[in-house]
């Protein structure tokens, strides 16, 4: 049977009918994983023993009764910010390559309670401090689409996980557009919430009043399910709230008759690929066609949304990262003299160049006499923007636009100019800064075969308008876009059939025939590192 | 207007941040604050004389909880993690002194 195809909720069908083992759907995530892994690098632990494990546990409260959700069972992969008690964490970066947390991050515990296998941690930007998956410290992720190009990023390396089939889902977290561009990039449907619906313990943090956990899935139909299982109010997060409505599963209806949607122009204008536009547009009919009442409208206040998120998530940032000194736990220094001098070597030696970057531009602006002028300036802003959507959701009940203003660039383009970088986060950003929940949707191709995805962002707590417009697209085209990834290794696609692998005479030798395969065949790729300063 | 980073601004920034850069990295370190600091003055053409600064989206205000120590005596596992123990502490250079 091929599992690897199958929906996170189809295998958990599956596996509740007893015509699937857990053990068996690990099995073929693993070897998938191992197959492709030399070429796309979305895990940075692959725990093959854990998981087996776990299969095992999970087996028997299935068999109990205990557990009856639709998620028991069936595999994931965290991004490797989220902490998981005795299992490497380390956000991607060399100060944390050795840590293993005391405790495991709420959004994880309660996938674990509703008897999710942990497959592995993904890669990541070092920190989420990226938009490629290129500034991690272990080597860049490959989009399955085209290994030539970037997943995207930060949770890069989940969405790729996600698009190879080496798992069924994955969680990812948002501070300016990481679940939703790389979403985007990958051909996968994935969500931010709105802040303060998932709890945040346990997150490494980054940008504190901006980052949110969410789910990175084949479908609409996931995303929600995997939703319900994580939201929550948790007293261990502060800033985490209570929200009247759970059962965002209940917006899995079709009918969008009468949905005001508005489409920014400043989102259609100057800076867009013509190829993104087009699929954007061509998505917008499609959900008038189904009722909606779709009309282009004036945002405002686009262009400042990217200098006010770097001062905020940088100043932010620059905080959070203050804990790591090499005191604790992490990485310290070889050689030190006095503490002082230990604290600069390890974070100097630890941090990449990006981290560096961002801490020393957030440092600065919270510096006393550049305080007012840069951090309230950012805050005043963000303010700004807020007031700007709670205006258009006077309107609108969804706002469309595209999540990035290109597909998938290439490997090794984008570190060198940082700023031009940051100018590919324009529409995603603005809804970290109001504490939206915004979602990408798969709705198209470029000519290069590049997966194009749509933003759809809602009104604070309004996930369920976000999921039947989605799921309303979804219906109206038959999933046309949501396909997984065809992995092209040197002239061979990867074989995704959980059969063909078990059948072919040893994985080992499969791996090593593809891995001689693509060093000979494809052209030599210089991923930059993201490490020099 | 561009925005100029001295070498003193440099050095204060690697101070609070904890930073240590070598010649080349700091100068690199001035041009990017530079241009990042020009793109972010584009701030400045907003009116923001009538709205307070916003840190939080919601209204959420002064979550408290009883000062009662909950996730209770895992020391071995904190330890577990030292760069370098001594007994039950963490060892680092000398503070005081």
């Amino acid at each position: 049977m091929d599992l690897l195809h199958l929906t996170a909720a189809e295998l958990g069908r599956k596996i509740k009918n007893r015509e699937v083992a857990v053990t068996e759907a690990v099995k073929a995530a693993l070897a998938r994983a191992k197959e492709l892994e030399p070429e796309i690098n979305s895990y940075v632990t692959l725990d093959e023993a854990g998981a087996l494990a776990q299969a095992e546990a999970v087996q028997e409260r299935i068999d109990s009764g205990e557990l009856r959700g639709p998620l028991a069972g069936v595999p994931a992969a965290i991004k490797d910010n989220l902490c998981m008690e005795g299992q490497l964490t380390t956000c991607s970066s060399k100060i944390l390559s050795n840590f293993r947390p005391v405790f495991t991050a709420e959004a994880v515990k309660k996938l674990q309670k509703a008897g999710a296998v942990i497959l592995g941690k993904t890669n990541m930007d070092e920190f989420a401090m990226g938009s490629t998956t290129e500034t991690s410290y272990y080597g860049p992720t490959k989009n399955p689409h085209n290994l030539m190009h970037v997943p995207g990023g930060s949770s890069g390396g989940s969405c790729a996980a996600v698009a190879a089939q080496e798992c069924w889902y994955a969680l990812g977290s948002d501070t300016g557009g990481s679940i939703r561009q790389p979403s985007s990039f990958c051909g996968l449907v994935g969500l931010k919430p709105t802040y303060g619906t998932v709890s945040r313990f346990g997150l490494i943090a980054y940008g504190s009043s901006l980052d949110q956990i969410g789910p990175v899935a084949k479908d609409v139909s996931d995303c929600a399910v995997i939703l319900e299982a994580i939201a929550s109010h948790d007293a261990k997060d502060s800033t985490s709230v209570q929200r009247k409505d759970y059962d965002f599963t209940s917006a899995l209806v079709c009918g969008v008759k009468g949905m005001k949607i508005g489409i920014p122009k400043d989102y259609m204008g100057e800076g867009l690929d013509p190829e993104v536009a087009d699929a954007i547009w061509k998505a917008a009919r499609v959900l008038e066609e189904q009722g909606a009442v779709i009309e282009e409208f004036d945002l405002s206040l686009v262009k400042y949304a990217i200098p006010a998120y770097y001062v905020i998530a940088s100043a932010e940032a620059s905080s959070n990262l203050e804990r790591f000194d090499g005191v604790k736990y992490g990485y310290r220094t070889a050689e030190y003299d006095g503490l002082h001098n230990m604290y600069k070597k390890t974070r100097s030696e630890g941090f990449g160049a990006e981290v560096k970057r961002r801490i020393m531009l957030g440092s600065f602006v919270l510096s006393s006499g550049y305080y007012d002028a840069y951090y309230l300036k950012a805050l005043r802003t963000k303010a700004l923007i807020k007031q700007a959507f709670d205006r258009a959701f006077e309107t609108y009940d969804l706002i469309l636009g595209p999540a990035a203003p290109t597909t998938a660039p290439e490997l090794g383009k984008s570190l060198q100019d940082p700023l031009k970088m940051y100018l590919g986060d324009i529409y995603t950003i603005s809804v970290n800064l109001a504490g939206l929940p915004g979602m990408s949707v798969p709705v198209g191709r470029d000519s290069k075969g590049l997966p194009v995805g749509m933003q759809l962002i809602g009104n604070s707590f309004q996930e369920k308008t976000l999921i039947r417009a989605a799921y309303t697209y979804e219906c109206a085209t038959e999933k046309q876009y949501e396909v997984p990834a065809e992995v092209r290794i040197g002239a061979r696609i990867a074989a995704d059939r959980a059969g063909d692998l078990r059948g072919s005479g040893g994985q080992t030798g499969d791996a090593g025939s593809l891995a001689s395969q693509a060093k000979t065949e494809l052209p030599e790729v210089q991923p930059k590192s993201g490490r020099e300063a | 207007m561009a925005n100029k980073i001295s070498d003193e601004t440099i050095e204060h920034v690697g101070i609070l941040a904890k930073l240590e850069l070598s010649g080349e990295e700091k100068e690199a370190a001035k041009a990017d604050m530079e241009r990042m600091l020009d793109y972010i003055d584009t701030l400045n053409e907003l009116d923001t004389s009538e709205v307070e600064p916003m840190s939080h989206v919601f209204p959420v205000h002064n979550v408290f909880r009883e000062d009662v120590v909950t996730n209770g005596d895992n020391q071995e596992q904190t330890l577990a993690n030292a760069p370098l123990r001594k007994e039950d502490s963490f060892e680092v250079p000398k503070t005081i002194g």
